[in-house]
């Protein structure tokens, strides 16, 4: 090649580098995730991604804020007994039942302009309840047995049962453009696959938030721009993009280098250590915040082990773990221990539970009083010269899990405990060990729940997976306690606050005293985002921050 | 030469047929279905629910029905659905098709051209300490791992000179030639060095065992220039089992690229076909390592053709 020719290559080269990086101005924001949604049709698939990034385009009609506590963002008056807009009435069954009137804003609009109205309310709860509509998640909606549209921004919903959670309401679905996709699918399954949101997502029409959708690039990238009929406060950015880096080490090079400019925390972006490590590097180049979550990691014990089956042996295994310290050292304190599922800073959260402080020594008496002692392997032993060895298992390749199992090990063989190390990938853990409940001793996860999710999915006799109900249900650790049951029942339909507390109370009182679990930790979502963005706010909980984007900032 | 291409045909549809037999057993013997996922994570899923859905997605039928249901409608091009996507297969294929297109033919030929000339250089003057420079450089290339060397990349070009965009395939709102070329710079370079190494042993193995064979002596002998033997006579020769190994290079890597794709947040065939198979999107995962299937075998027959025509005593039958 010529010098001429080569120093042509060479400029060229040059152009395409110095076009400058592809930064992000302030007035866009570009926010890295790990996760991408398989569709953001609000009752289709449950992920997520897809809530977190809902939350910036379709508003549910209420939803807990920054301090959990429920409000309305399309109603204009949270419905209560109190203010008349919710009533207990009598069913032609004779049962009791529910009558609940939602006032909609009379001023919010669909992205194309068209009025969000009543019937928009009626007929997403209409076909939230046909089967042949494939939505995965119909509880929301199957609470009501009838809907009454009384005028353009008015509804009734009348409830089968009287039940806690009557003021809490999802997203609607418009109407106009959802409605002839609906009757046009004929066959079970032909609305999931023809439905506006799969097929054409940036239709400005399906969405009534602050942002609409302006381009999807499935599997790639999500771009969000104002909307132009949003009543509320105008949004900050003229552009928000949603990024998907799946590989975490890549997601941190893409924020140094500024190709993002924030990692989502809610469990779509770094891992807590990451950001630790992360905040250690570059300690002043962003805000770091942690927000302790719904997502409570625990260690399920398998009652049908007839080690523990007594109620001591599982009690000493909480005292004889060091969670403290494991949180301390593994997460600098930043996930805090946890004594029941319930989060602290939840309404019904109670202190007056038994509390299992590391306790070594009071771990050895309860096993000597349950007839273990110490062998001469160190490993305890009963009459029957049977040693006290479980099997633990949790989600392979998962470091963060791998690293707390290590510590409890340890933690249990200085208490004559031995723990034999299990893992399965989380595939099979999770699909085939958990949900069959053929887990040998312990198996390690988390659990999530909404905030006043009562806890019948985990903790409810009828929530035991089992073959004749095609192994549903969450309660895999086969709970079945009779006081409990009744407390669940009579806590999903409580009305007065009051009453609520002291029935999660109990709820709590019996899950510490029967031990049927060993808690762990509430997970912290870990933010990472500029220090130029102001009026960022986490919740913690599934009705994410990005319910108040509006509020978002370059500052 | 119609008879063999007629014969290769019938191969590869029997391939075809047979990869996706065992592709969809494979994944239908994964553990947990894409409901049962689901459920774990929709606190408000009933029993009648996940019956449901399960119909509608065809996962109560057993799994030698499901595939035949699939076949049926394959032969008539009808590839499915896909879950995770919320599209129809070949909306989803089409794309990240292009996207590796991008990233494959040019990591191929830059790899390609520069181990060519690599491997030619280091077989000129075996044991010397330019070979032993290039052979530095191919072990480096060969045993670095890929996304270790992705993220130096992505470190030094990205976050150190801020040159590069650290990932993605362009900028919203620009999404130009140029914008699309330097979003592609860093994971083509990935793929190129991560392949020339490999490709530079081949050639340079070959060479050397070529530029000994007598009749490239004889070439010298009989006074030809010394370009003349090592690019007519001797290359021509050290081609034949080089093709080869190119050729099924080339087949893996439309679906291999998974590390460099993930790491440069590229959305390819690779990563569509990994991502499909862990989400359990049986008609996704089975079209794209179909596809990635038939790559190989065209592959494999180009080099065929390609022997044909680099030694005359090759013929196709």
């Amino acid at each position: 090649m010529s010098l001429k020719k080569s120093l042509a290559a060479l400029g060229a080269a040059g152009l395409l580098m110095a076009a400058g990086p592809a930064f992000a101005a302030k007035d866009q924001l570009t926010i890295g995730v790990a996760q991408f949604p398989s569709t953001l049709h609000p009752n289709i698939d449950a992920e997520v991604i897809k809530s977190y990034t809902l939350g910036f385009v379709i508003r549910q009609i209420t939803a807990f804020d920054k301090n959990w506590k429920n409000g309305c963002l399309l109603c204009t008056e949270l419905p209560s007994v109190q203010n008349g807009l919710a009533k207990i009435i009598d069913l032609p069954d004779g049962k009791k039942g529910m009558q609940v009137t939602i006032k909609l804003k009379p001023d919010l609009k669909w992205g194309d302009g068209e009025k969000v109205t009543a019937k928009d309310l009626e007929f997403t709860w209409r076909i939230a309840r046909d089967p042949k509509t494939g939505f995965s998640n119909t509880h929301p909606w199957s609470r009501a047995i009838k809907v009454d549209v009384v005028d353009d921004s008015t509804a009734v919903l009348t409830l089968d049962k009287v039940i806690a959670s009557y003021n809490e309401w999802d997203q609607v679905l418009p109407a106009h453009i959802e409605g002839p996709v609906y009757e046009k699918a004929k066959e079970a399954g032909d609305y999931v696959k023809q439905t506006t949101y799969a097929r054409s997502p940036t239709t400005a029409g399906l969405y009534n938030g602050p942002y609409l959708v302006s381009g999807y690039q499935s599997g790639s990238q999500i771009v969000l721009e104002p909307n132009p009929h949003w009543p509320g406060t105008k949004p900050g950015f003229k552009r928000i993009v949603i990024k998907l880096i799946e590989n975490t080490a890549a997601l941190q090079a893409n924020l140094l280098s500024g190709d993002v400019d924030m990692v989502a925390g809610e469990g779509v972006g770094l891992t807590i250590d990451q950001v630790l490590e992360l905040r250690k590097q570059h300690p002043d180049r962003f805000t770091y915040l942690f927000k302790p979550s719904l997502n409570y990691e625990h260690i399920d014990l398998q009652i049908g082990n007839p080690i523990l089956k007594d109620v001591r042996v599982r009690q000493a295994l909480i005292y004889a773990a060091d969670r403290k310290t494991l949180t301390e050292r593994l997460f600098q304190g930043m996930q805090p221990v946890a004594d029941t599922w319930v989060n602290p800073l939840s309404t019904n959260f109670t202190k007056d539970t038994i509390h299992y402080p590391y306790d070594p020594a009071k771990a050895k008496a309860l096993l000597a009083e349950a007839g273990w002692k110490p062998g001469p392997d160190g490993v305890c032993r009963n009459d029957k010269g049977e040693r006290l060895s479980v099997e633990f298992g949790t989600t392979a390749g998962n470091r963060l899990r791998e690293l707390q199992q290590s510590v409890l090990q340890n933690n249990w063989k200085a208490s004559c405990i031995e723990a034999r190390i299990k893992n399965e990938p989380a595939r099979t853990f999770f699909g085939e060990t958990l949900k069959k409940r053929a887990y040998g001793g312990l198996a390690m996860y988390a659990w999530s729940s909404a905030v006043t999710e009562s806890p019948r999915r985990t903790l409810g006799s009828d929530n035991i997976p089992t073959e004749a109900n095609g192994w549903g249900g969450a309660n895999y650790i086969a709970f079945s306690n009779k006081r409990m049951d009744e407390l669940i029942d009579k806590s999903e339909a409580a009305l007065d606050p009051e009453e609520q507390k002291k029935l999660w109370h109990d709820m709590q009182q019996i899950y510490a005293s029967e031990a049927p679990v060993i808690p762990l930790f509430f997970r912290a979502e870990a933010h990472v985002f500029p220090k130029w963005l102001k009026g960022y706010e986490p919740t913690g909980h599934g009705d994410w921050g990005s319910f108040e984007s509006e509020n978002w900032r370059s500052e | 030469m119609t008879a063999y291409l007629v014969w290769r045909l019938i191969q590869t549809a029997v391939v075809l047929l047979v990869m996706s037999f065992v592709i969809y057993g494979l994944i239908g013997l994964m553990p947990g279905d894409p409901v049962d996922i689901m459920a774990a994570s929709i606190p408000g899923m009933t029993p009648e629910v996940m019956a449901n859905l399960k119909a509608i997605y065809g996962l109560d039928q057993p799994l030698m029905t499901r595939y035949a249901r699939w076949l049926m409608a394959a032969l008539g091009g009808d590839f499915g659905y896909s879950r995770t996507h919320s599209l129809p297969v070949l909306q989803v294929l089409a794309p990240a098709l292009l996207q590796t297109c991008k990233l494959m033919v040019a990591s191929f030929v830059l790899s390609v051209i520069l181990s060519m000339a690599l491997g030619l250089i280091s077989a000129l003057r075996p044991g010397g300490w330019v070979d032993s420079i290039i052979s530095l450089f191919a072990f480096a290339g060969i045993s670095v791992p890929v996304f270790w060397l992705a993220l130096i990349l992505i470190l030094a070009f990205a976050v150190g000179l801020q040159w590069l965009p650290a990932s993605g395939m362009g900028r919203v709102g620009d999404y130009g030639f140029w914008d699309q070329t330097r979003h592609l710079v860093l994971p083509v370079l990935t793929l190129t060095l991560a392949n020339t190494g490999q490709f530079t042993r081949y050639v340079r193995a070959a060479m050397i065992e070529t530029l000994q064979m007598d009749f490239v002596r004889t070439a010298r002998a009989k006074g030809a220039a010394p370009s003349r033997v090592v690019f007519v006579h001797a290359l021509r020769n050290a081609m034949v089992p080089v093709v080869t190994i190119m050729a099924l290079s080339f087949g893996t890597l439309f679906s291999g690229a998974l590390v460099t794709e993930t790491m440069f947040a590229q959305m390819g065939m690779g990563k569509m076909i990994y991502d499909s198979i862990l989400s359990n999107d049986f008609n996704l995962a089975l079209t794209g390592l179909l596809f990635a299937t038939l790559v190989t075998l065209i592959a494999n027959f180009a080099a065929d053709i390609a022997y044909a025509l680099l030694d005359p005593r090759i013929t196709l039958q």
